[in-house]
């Protein structure tokens, strides 16, 4: 197995009084796209908020790349090289597509190879360059959110239901520009409902239930085998969603 | 960066300003008295803008209620007086470069010394009741009490005069119409600010980070940078504003008292609702139709000038809900 780039072990995490993660124990493998799932209110969110710091966890550590980034600051987390796509997408709304991708590229302005590779993944990117980021379809706000999130090379992309309410036209362009950027050695983390998508990205999973982690193995495993998914998800794979 | 092609303007609430002035020439009658109310009702708006910009921004950007942001109006009115008072000769002279050379360093003293008390004001009052409206609320009203006592006590709790140095007074007359010139420096100075302002938002990147932070500042952080050096940074900036402006209302007014900020509260915060709590090119719009609409009315139906500006609010608020250029919040 693949070293690891991202480590929870014992991870707490309280929202008010709350306690809404309660000892998420699983890792991340360097290179590797791993999958989260779990039932809706499982904590899927509140482990990506936790790991980028967004929330605090109140016990239990957080390693990446070795170091302890459990009591650090958002923009401390980002900066070692994660990026966050949220469940909201957070597009900046006022901006336009353009100036939403200067504010996401640290290095210099967007350019050259890696703003091809976007606008071939997502055309729409290119189409609309000037246009204020509100007026993109969901769907386009999604490719603006991800784009975001790659118009740098990252160490970690933590990605939160990319597909969710998309049209499977788009979610089968989302997923093409995934599995190309699998080729690259950027790791991701993605939270995903979509079997379709979960299967065909997914190299290793962790299943979540009631703020902790049930099932961790690999993705092809667990695609098999049918009584496993109805165990943890409720339903099998084939009928969630 | 490049120019930002396809984003256009929501010309309405701009109609809206026409609509105004032409509603009020009918009314009026008199095209000469029409001009020197919209004259006075544009230098007022935009001496109102240059106060309220950074009170909208702070509010956008950290949910911020500052009820002291009057404080830092007050302390640019009173450095104005005492930097006046200082360079006496010089504001006495009969030299429009000998005024300047009075001006110029009020402007500036009130500049820095109200951005300085930002900076301290941020860190000590503000600072640690981040998210809690309440005790915002009231810790910054206390502070504001606090500040008027200190005020007394260097400058004692009198009126005092701030008189305009000779060129700045006066009246251009052209045909029947007396055009104050204060006012006009006023106007210019006020469509400076705005327009660097602009500029700043739009073509800088600390500009689009802080349009970003208004909107979503979770997802700013998220992006790797830091909100909370932005917002100070914004403050400072903010303070530094409402003491031009305050000194600028102060010469306006030709006196200073110590309320002179928190007389402004009412009408600030009427503004930047008008306008979009966050936006700045809201708290434009808004403290141009607050001010021609005080000076209409107050020629107009002076019995009802007080309550024209919360009539305004609630007709704006009926209209858009959320302000003339709300800011869309993810
Ligand atoms: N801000 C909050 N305040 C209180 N409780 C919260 C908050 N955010 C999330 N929760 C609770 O935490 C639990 C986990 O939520 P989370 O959003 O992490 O679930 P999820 O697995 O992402 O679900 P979904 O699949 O529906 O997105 C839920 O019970 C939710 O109600
Ligand atoms: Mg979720």
């Amino acid at each position: 197995m693949a070293e690891n780039l991202l480590e929870l072990s014992g991870v707490h995490t309280h929202i008010a009084q709350y306690h809404i993660l309660q000892g998420v124990e699983f890792a991340v493998p360097r290179g590797e796209l791993t999958m989260l799932l779990g039932r809706n209110g499982a904590g899927k969110t509140t482990t990506l908020r936790t790991i980028l710091g967004l929330w605090r966890a109140s016990a239990g550590t957080i390693r990446f790349e070795s170091a302890d980034i459990t009591q650090r600051e958002t923009p401390d987390i980002a900066n070692l090289g994660i990026a966050y796509v949220p469940e909201s997408m957070g597009i900046f709304a006022g901006l336009t597509v353009q100036e939403n991708l200067v504010l996401a590229a640290r290095n210099g302005a967007p350019a050259g190879e890696r703003l091809e590779r976007i606008f071939r993944f997502f055309p729409p990117i290119k189409t609309f360059w000037h246009l204020p980021a509100g007026l993109l379809s969901g769907g386009q706000k999604q490719m603006l959110a991800i784009s975001r999130a790659i118009v740098e090379p990252r160490k970690l992309i933590l990605i939160d239901e990319p597909t969710k309410g998309l049209a499977p036209a788009i979610i089968n362009n989302l997923i093409e520009a995934f599995a190309e950027l699998k080729q690259t050695d950027t790791t991701i983390l993605m939270v995903e409902q979509n079997f379709h998508a979960a299967r065909s990205l997914g190299d290793s999973v962790a299943v979540m239930d009631s703020g902790r982690i049930v099932h961790t193995g690999r993705m092809a495993e667990l695609a098999a085998n049918e009584a496993l998914q109805t165990k943890l998800l409720g339903l099998s794979l084939e009928t969630h969603q | 960066m490049k120019p930002i092609e396809g984003q256009r303007l929501d010309w309405a609430p701009l109609a809206l300003l026409a609509a105004v002035g032409v509603a009020a020439l009918a009314l009026i009658g008199s095209p000469s008295t029409w001009v020197t109310l919209t004259i006075a009702g544009l230098a007022m708006g935009l001496l109102i803008f240059i106060m309220a910009s950074g009170l909208t921004l702070v509010f956008g950007l950290m949910d911020v209620m500052n009820f002291a942001h009057g404080l830092f109006i007050a302390i640019g009115a009173y450095l104005a007086v005492s930097t006046l008072r200082l360079f006496s000769a010089a504001a006495g002279a009969d030299s429009f470069l000998a005024n300047l050379a009075a001006v110029m360093p009020a402007m500036l003293a009130a500049m820095l010394v109200a951005g300085l008390l930002g900076w301290f004001f941020e860190r000590v009052i503000i600072r640690p009741v981040y998210g809690q409206h309440l005790k915002q609320i009231l810790i910054t009203t206390g502070g504001m009490i606090v500040a008027e006592q200190l005020i007394h006590v260097f400058w004692g709790p009198d009126l005092q005069p701030l008189a305009r140095p000779a060129s700045l007074r006066g009246a251009f007359i052209i045909g029947d119409m007396a055009i104050e010139k204060y006012r006009l420096i006023a106007v210019a100075i006020g469509l400076v600010v705005f327009a660097g302002m602009m500029l700043l938002l739009n073509r800088t990147k600390i500009g689009l980070l802080i349009r970003a932070g208004v909107e979503n500042k979770e997802m700013v952080e998220a992006m790797g940078y830091r909100i909370r050096r932005l917002f100070v940074g914004v403050f400072v900036a903010g303070s530094a504003l409402a003491g031009l402006g305050g000194a600028l209302w102060g010469m306006y007014q030709e006196s200073v008292t110590v309320h002179i900020g928190a007389n402004m509260m009412v009408l600030m915060f009427i503004v930047i609702i008008i306008g979009g709590l966050g936006s700045i090119g809201g708290c434009f719009a808004g403290a141009l139709l607050v001010g021609l609409v005080a000076n209409y009315v107050g020629y107009l139906a002076p019995k009802v000038a007080l309550g024209s500006n919360i009539l305004l609010m609630v007709l704006v608020l009926l209209w858009r809900p959320q302000g003339l250029y709300p800011v869309s919040k993810t």
